[in-house]
């Protein structure tokens, strides 16, 4: 079965690559999903998002990405991320801290981004936010 | 003759304990060292896939952002200079600060008025003794820069250059802020634990042509497979989600960050490569000055007991010659 080459970078470090048979990530125009063999594709993930990948095991893996693009190629599917974080390495009671605190920090543009970011961990790890 | 030899032991001790010191700080800057290479090394995925991306848009995107055009009759000139935040770190700081002035005359030579961002506590106080106006100071990261740092740096950088888009002969355009023409980077590249040497680069605006002389195309060659072009030397046609021109505008801010990142992390290997360097010299010399100081001590220490026992032998003869005149 064709597979599909998945990088998972952040800027400080690579985080995961690996063989998966599905990605399915939301840009900014909408929710999207890749398999083997998809048409070269440049895309900006919408903020607060979620990235699944579906290994080639079978199992999803949820990464919570922030200010990132998908990038697909013939060689596979690249994502750039500032900063991500697979569902696993979540604290999810941190995150639900940041959020509250974001929140009541009022509506300038860090605070937001930071509620923003706070919401997609809590997406990936499995929790409403 | 005591009190000389009091003297040199003082000195020997003082010279011990910094000694300590020295040979101490050498071995956290070896640490870091190593630490700042591996974190160099780690951020390099990121800053490949990021530039292989902007070229694929750079063939599709019309290059007219105002990050990529060259402006006409540059004013103003944003130079960011990357110095660390302590001393002790031999020549580094110096020499970063001589590249910029190097950098700063020549555009004063094609008449463009330098604005100064300084990172680093040493080179702001390099500035502000010399009464120079210095636009930002950035301290308190320069050995172990993160991320968001240098987005904070990139986000002022950026910022400046979009301000400085309408200024006109007058000064400040419609914003009202006086923005800057170009921007420049001052850092220290870390070529080995040996040779660490200041360079200084033009971030904006970009030149595609820079873009693409990453190490992409080689790594292409290589893996026999072809990104950006495909076999026929065609460029592989991409969907963008969302427009070109839109992704263009939220990935060249990125690309700048990442670059300003880039430049941070190699400066802080630098520097802790030259702090290490100078404080093994250090420790060295404190070693051999030890020495030379124990050797006149113990000159001291002899010539102190050889008159001790030439005044007994003296007193004993003078003793026994008073007992014979008995």
């Amino acid at each position: 079965m064709a597979t599909l080459h998945v990088e998972l970078v952040a800027v400080e470090r690579m985080i995961w690559s690996g063989e998966a048979s599905m990605v399915v990530a939301r840009t900014t125009e909408g929710e999207l999903g890749v398999l083997p063999g998809h048409a070269p594709l440049l895309g900006q993930l919408a903020d607060g998002g979620v990235v699944t990948v579906r290994t080639v095991e079978g199992e999803d893996m949820v990464v919570a990405a922030h200010g990132g693009f998908l990038s697909v190629t013939d060689r596979g599917v690249s994502i750039l991320a500032e900063t991500a974080e697979i569902s696993s390495e979540i604290d999810v009671e941190r995150a639900r801290e940041a959020l509250r605190r974001a929140e009541d920090a009022g509506d300038d543009p860090d605070a937001l981004a930071a509620a923003k970011r706070a919401q997609s961990r809590l997406r990936a790890a499995g929790q409403d936010a | 003759m005591a009190a000389n030899l009091r003297a040199l032991r003082r000195r020997i001790r003082s010279t011990r304990s910094t000694k300590k010191i020295f040979s101490a700080q050498e071995l956290i800057a070896g640490a870091r060292i190593v630490r700042a290479q591996a974190r160099v090394q780690a951020s390099k995925p990121y800053a490949r896939e990021i530039t292989r991306v902007l070229s694929a848009l750079a063939s599709s995107a019309s290059l007219d952002h105002p990050l990529l055009t060259e402006r006409q009759d540059a004013r103003r000139a944003g130079v960011l200079v990357i110095t660390s935040d302590r001393g002790f770190a031999g020549s580094y700081n110096v020499n970063v600060l001589r590249r910029t002035e190097e950098l700063l005359s020549l555009l004063r030579q094609e008449g463009k008025e330098p604005v100064l961002y300084v990172v680093g506590r040493k080179g702001e106080t390099y500035y502000s003794f010399r009464n120079r106006a210095v636009a930002e100071t950035f301290t308190g990261f320069s050995e172990q820069p993160s991320y968001p740092d240098a987005q904070r740096v990139g986000e002022q950088l950026i910022a400046a250059f979009t301000a400085g888009e309408d200024d006109d002969e007058g000064g400040a355009g419609a914003d009202g802020i006086l923005g800057v023409d170009e921007l420049h980077i001052v850092y220290t590249e870390f070529r080995s634990l040996l040779a660490q040497i200041p360079v200084a680069k033009r971030m904006a605006p970009l030149e595609v042509e820079e873009v693409e002389e990453f190490d992409y195309e080689r790594e292409d060659r290589e893996t026999g497979a072809g990104a950006g072009t495909g076999d026929s030397g065609v460029p592989t046609s991409y969907e963008f989600e969302p427009s070109p021109d839109a992704l263009l505008d939220a990935l060249l801010p990125k690309y700048v960050t990442t670059r300003i990142f880039a430049a941070m992390l190699e400066s802080a290997a630098s520097e802790s490569a030259s702090r290490r360097r100078a404080m093994k010299s250090a420790s060295d010399n404190a070693e051999e000055l030890a020495k030379n100081l124990s050797r006149q001590a113990n000159q001291a220490r002899q010539a102190e007991i050889t008159q001790e026992i030439s005044e007994i032998v003296g007193g004993a003869d003078a003793l026994v010659s008073a007992g014979a005149d008995d």
